[in-house]
């Protein structure tokens, strides 16, 4: 009885510090998920007079990848996106982030293109928009242009093959 | 002599300290980037403000008035045109809320979701006033009444104790 109380308030503050320490802080929950998708039309980088625009996804579930060649991080996620293109499992649009044109255009030439469109977002404004806060960010967006879940940093195997397939097969499905 | 020596060691860590703090209160009042908000003085005054309020996403615990982050700077750029157009402090508080979360946000909303974060150190506090209430309450030992042996006994010893003493 003595140590009830002091047992309590251990047991209550270790829950609290084992829940917080175990959470990654750079994990910020997007307010995005569940609301359309913000609208924008930035220039492509393969051909800077034609425009892509979300819209023009309507119908289909897509990734939304918001990528730089001055992301490191970019780096690692990148054969991993261009294995998932290759598969011809779902389409992918890319958002090159405050970046050089030519650059963006080497890095696609060297690495591969996994995109079937990237738009150019050259002052950072439309990343704004998504929230966007730490490359690269990737979205899942559904058929009625609905954000569906939002990646933050590289996706691993693991993050596409557990959470982000599932998904995308999951919301095909309710579509059919 | 000694007794000075100590007082002008004292006087000069409290100079020293009240020095110290000076200068990081003049650090945390400088607004490192308030050169990117609008040059009309009342829209400065807001800029200020929202800077100050609204959290940098990449580097956590600073606001965007102080980090030199490429979104931080950013922001700021959205924040004074959003001024510039017109727009109020709420809207701007919105615009930033509706696309990175009330975590963006150094004053959380009152929300059931933040009820605890607001309520909570009142909370702990109630709960330390409980606490010495209820320790400073707490009964003493009783008051020892001697009763006429035990001082009697008492008087004895004493007297047996002081007739010790004066033995050479």
């Amino acid at each position: 009885m003595r140590f009830a109380v002091p047992l309590v308030v251990f047991v209550v503050i270790a829950g609290f510090l084992y829940v917080g320490l175990s959470r990654d802080p750079r994990h910020i929950p997007s307010p995005l998920v569940g609301k359309p998708a913000p609208e924008f039309s930035l220039p492509t980088l393969a051909d800077p007079s034609v425009n892509f625009t979300p819209a023009q996804m309507k119908g289909k579930v897509w990734l939304f990848n918001i990528w730089a060649t001055w992301c490191a991080a970019c780096r690692i996620e990148h054969p991993l996106l261009v294995q998932l293109a290759r598969s011809g499992r779902i389409d992918i649009v890319g958002l090159n982030y405050k970046d050089e044109d030519a650059s963006a255009s080497q890095w696609l030439t060297d690495l591969g293109n996994p995109y079937t469109t990237t738009a150019v977002d050259k002052e950072g404004r439309i990343g704004i928009d998504w929230g966007f806060y730490g490359a690269p960010e990737t979205f899942v967006i559904d058929q009625k242009g609905i954000v569906r879940h939002k990646h933050i940093g590289p996706v691993s195997p693991d993050d596409l093959t557990r959470t982000i397939l599932p998904m995308v097969a999951e919301l095909e499905a309710e579509s059919s | 002599m000694r007794k000075q020596i100590y007082a002008t060691s004292f006087l000069r860590i409290v100079v020293a300290t009240v020095l110290v703090l000076l200068s990081s209160a003049a650090i945390s009042q400088e607004n490192v980037f308030s050169e990117d908000g609008p040059s009309d003085p009342e829209l400065a005054k807001v800029f200020k403000e929202l800077a100050s309020e609204l959290r940098c996403l990449v580097c956590q615990n600073q606001n965007i008035a102080d980090s030199n982050a490429p979104l931080a700077k950013d922001l700021r750029r959205e924040v004074h045109e959003m001024l510039d157009r017109g727009d109020s402090k709420d809207q701007v508080i919105d615009f930033m809320v509706e696309r990175y979360g009330e975590f963006v946000l150094y004053r959380p909303l009152w929300s059931v979701k933040t009820i605890a974060l607001w309520l909570g150190p009142l909370l702990f506090f109630l709960f330390g006033l409980l606490m010495v209430w209820r320790l400073s309450r707490k009964p003493t030992a009783p008051v020892f009444e001697p009763d006429e042996a035990s001082l009697a006994q008492a008087r004895e010893l004493l007297a047996a104790d002081t007739n010790k003493d004066q033995t050479p």
